[in-house]
């Protein structure tokens, strides 16, 4: 008789539970939920939100574990909360632990040592984010306690070493060859992917300017490693070793922090102006390794016929600026930009504009601001008629002070601006720019 | 004589986008899919080219069923047809795997000597996609590219001026050559009715990964190399101080805290 009880109590399904999505958090992140569900319960809406079929659903969790935001719970029906209380009372009930699963560590991963730097040169002259990667390199060698290097390719390009250690490079790897003297992705790759083969670096960082960006890709892909492109911000998970590394993602509305656990080096590139410059200092020293690169010029794909330099005086670089007065869609029209001219005329500064009023035709794109233009941290920027789209913002979010006008109190501007105008814009930049032609008129005559 | 043309689906980041403070949610109401505005640029330049030297012209899309409303635009556009990749297995690639997808597919179509793509999209922005197709193909890599001055299909090269910092170069590449182009090479055009009532009609066909013969472990969130453990909402700072009263009142404080930080020197 026993035995036919046991049997019936093990006839008792054991609740499982469900899994539903919390209302407002999912983020279209593109159905990593369907991907990892087991039993295709998970269909998605047209906005990309997941619809869970509850009879199909198995309660696996799979999806709420694989969720970026957290946007899906489990959850017992109350139908399980019943046969869950009378299992308790049987004593047959144990909460369930969900195991994290920890990653296995692919071997020879603690083969790979060492911060690496690449240097970007056109014509010797290198790329001042080179110098700014070496700032935050030297923080994440530190934190690891390894060796800060910088790796430099082109033709008569040693000075460039010097200049690496007085920014913080303990050792130099150079490659210096005719071929390398104009970028060209596949010797740059080349020489790039051989070194990396042969020091085993752990951390490779690079600029994210056009350069680096081509030449980054191929590398990571040459090397089957992860790489991340425009972090905005780099730091060292002491416990584990791993170089965390964070930037915007799905569409720059939030910021993911990203690892790369399986593979090395770890690779991350960086755009220009987001790291501050380290001090320079001219008697520092280092080792320098030379590297010959093993490649014809016969077997190049690519030959460079010709570079043609804009005119220097052409060239506006709103990266550089210290003051920036900005405009967006609410200026209205490209005339409307000469207020914002002589606002910028009497502080020094020069003008740049928001995403929205380059595609209108109102300002050159060279002048843009924000993801898809430039980064700028300026002293002061003055955004005029921004609402402040996170892409705009993560632009310019790290100006030292931020000035807003604009029309609308919940635009996003505000957020990150330390003063803010509630107003007409066409009415405040006028006024604004007399007094202040009147504070200098006042100065000048004292 | 084959181009193809890579284009992505990605949300309209231009829309306004508000936050919901409250919930610490992004109000996502007014944000519809829209073509990649660089791939538009590429869509353009294959058409262009098409035109010039008589040559077919494909375009290609991974993502989601939603994402087919881009390949019916390019259809409406004029291209000779579309492909779109899509397969659960496939959500969550990071660029690596998206790039080795985009190659499966032009290896199917064959005889490609132009993949055309936009330098980067508007939502993942990474910009490198170009580089690793081009590296994972086999093909001549040429980024940033501003003007395509000639092709020759015949002799298997192309003449291109590429962006470089403070200027453009002028560079000569053998076929196949992948090919990523900047914003202001051309002023995309738009579909005309009867395109895209022609479009509207047409079937799209739908490669899956067995269809590619693409190495699930290969592809999809469990293969990327690089893997997102947290996520935050970029939180407000709102430690801004709004200025009030007349406008000459909010001027004058505006003006005098200029002042303090020197820069009217």
């Amino acid at each position: 008789m026993t035995n036919s009880g046991e049997e019936k109590r093990k006839r008792v399904k054991r609740p499982r539970g469900k899994v539903r999505l919390i209302e407002g958090k999912c983020i279209a992140c593109g159905g990593r939920c369907q991907a990892e569900c087991p039993v295709d319960a998970i269909t998605l809406n047209d906005k990309g939100e997941p619809i869970i079929s509850l009879e199909k659903c198995i309660g696996c969790r799979k999806c709420v574990k694989v969720c970026p935001v957290s946007a899906i719970e489990h959850y017992y029906t109350d139908e399980e909360l019943r046969i869950i209380e009378e299992l308790k009372k049987q004593g047959l009930w144990k909460e369930e632990q969900i195991e994290e699963k920890e990653e296995r560590k692919t071997e020879g991963l603690d083969e790979y040592r060492g911060v690496w730097v690449f240097v970007e040169q056109q014509d010797g002259c290198a790329a001042t984010v080179s110098w700014e990667l070496l700032g935050v390199g030297a923080k994440l060698a530190t934190d690891l306690g390894v060796e800060l290097s910088a790796f430099i390719l082109g033709d008569s390009i040693e000075h460039l070493a010097y200049e690496a250690f007085a920014y913080g490079a303990q050792k130099v790897y150079l490659i210096e060859d005719p071929i390398l003297k104009d970028y060209r992705t596949e010797p740059y790759l080349k020489g790039t992917v051989d070194l990396i083969r042969k020091y085993k670096p752990e951390i490779v960082l690079m600029g994210a300017t056009g350069l680096g960006r081509d030449l980054a890709g191929a590398v990571a892909t040459e090397l089957e490693t992860g790489l991340t492109a425009d972090c905005t911000g780099l730091t060292i998970d002491k416990e584990r070793g791993l170089l965390e590394q964070t930037r915007p993602a799905f569409g720059g509305n939030i910021m993911a922090t990203i690892l790369t656990q399986n593979h090395r080096p770890q690779m991350a590139s960086v755009r220009p102006h987001v790291m501050p410059m380290p001090p320079r200092n001219p008697d520092a020293k280092g080792e320098i390794i030379r590297e010959k690169l093993n490649m014809r010029e016969e077997d190049i794909r690519v030959k460079v016929i010709e570079i043609i330099r804009e005119e220097q005086a052409e060239k506006i670089d709103i990266a550089g600026a210290e003051v920036l007065v900005s405009g967006g869609r609410g200026m209205q029209a490209a005339e409307n930009f000469k207020i914002l001219e002589e606002l910028a005329g009497i502080l020094g500064g020069t003008v740049s504009a928001s995403r929205a009023a380059v595609d209108a035709g109102w300002m050159p794109y060279e002048r843009q601001v924000g993801q898809t233009g430039k980064t700028v941290r300026p002293k002061i920027y003055i955004a005029c008629g921004i609402s402040g789209a996170i892409q705009h913002l993560v632009g310019m979010q790290d100006s030292d002070v931020i000035i807003a006008i604009n029309r609308d109190r919940d635009a996003p501007i505000f957020e990150v601006a330390h003063y803010g105008i509630v107003g007409d814009l066409f009415q405040i930049v006028p006024i604004l720019t007399r007094k202040l032609r009147e504070i200098a008129a006042k100065k000048c005559a004292a | 004589m084959k181009v193809a043309v890579c284009i992505k689906q990605v949300p309209d980041t231009e829309a306004e986008i508000k936050w919901d403070t409250q919930k610490g949610v992004l109000k996502r109401d007014s944000i519809d899919p829209i073509t990649n505005p660089f791939d538009e640029f590429a869509v353009e330049e294959a058409l262009l080219t098409k035109e010039k030297y008589d040559c077919e012209v494909y375009a290609i899309s991974m993502g989601p069923e939603r994402a087919q409303d881009v390949l019916r635009n390019a259809l409406a556009l004029g291209v000779n047809g579309v492909y779109h990749i899509m397969d659960e297995s496939l959500s969550g690639s990071d660029t690596f795997g998206t790039a080795y997808a985009l190659a499966a597919a032009i290896k199917k179509i064959g005889d490609v000597d132009i993949v055309l793509m936009g330098r980067q999209s508007t939502d993942g922005n990474t910009g490198v996609v170009p580089g690793e197709l081009a590296a994972i193909l086999g093909y001549t890599p040429l980024t940033y590219v501003a003007k395509i001055r000639e092709i020759d299909f015949q002799g298997k090269k192309i003449v291109v001026e590429r962006a470089i910092e403070g200027g453009f170069e002028v560079v000569e590449g053998k076929l196949p050559a992948v090919v990523s182009v900047i914003k202001g090479i051309n002023e995309p055009r738009l579909p005309n009715l009867m395109g895209i009532r022609k479009a509207a009609k047409m079937e799209i066909p739908k490669w899956t990964c067995d269809d590619l013969g693409i190495e699930k472990n290969k592809v999809g969130l469990s293969a990327s190399a690089t893997k997102v453990v947290e996520i935050s909402v970029p939180p407000p700072k709102s430690q801004g101080e709004i200025l009030k009263g007349e406008l000459d009142e909010i001027a004058e404080a505006l003006a005098s805290k200029l002042l303090d930080l020197k820069i009217i020197k």
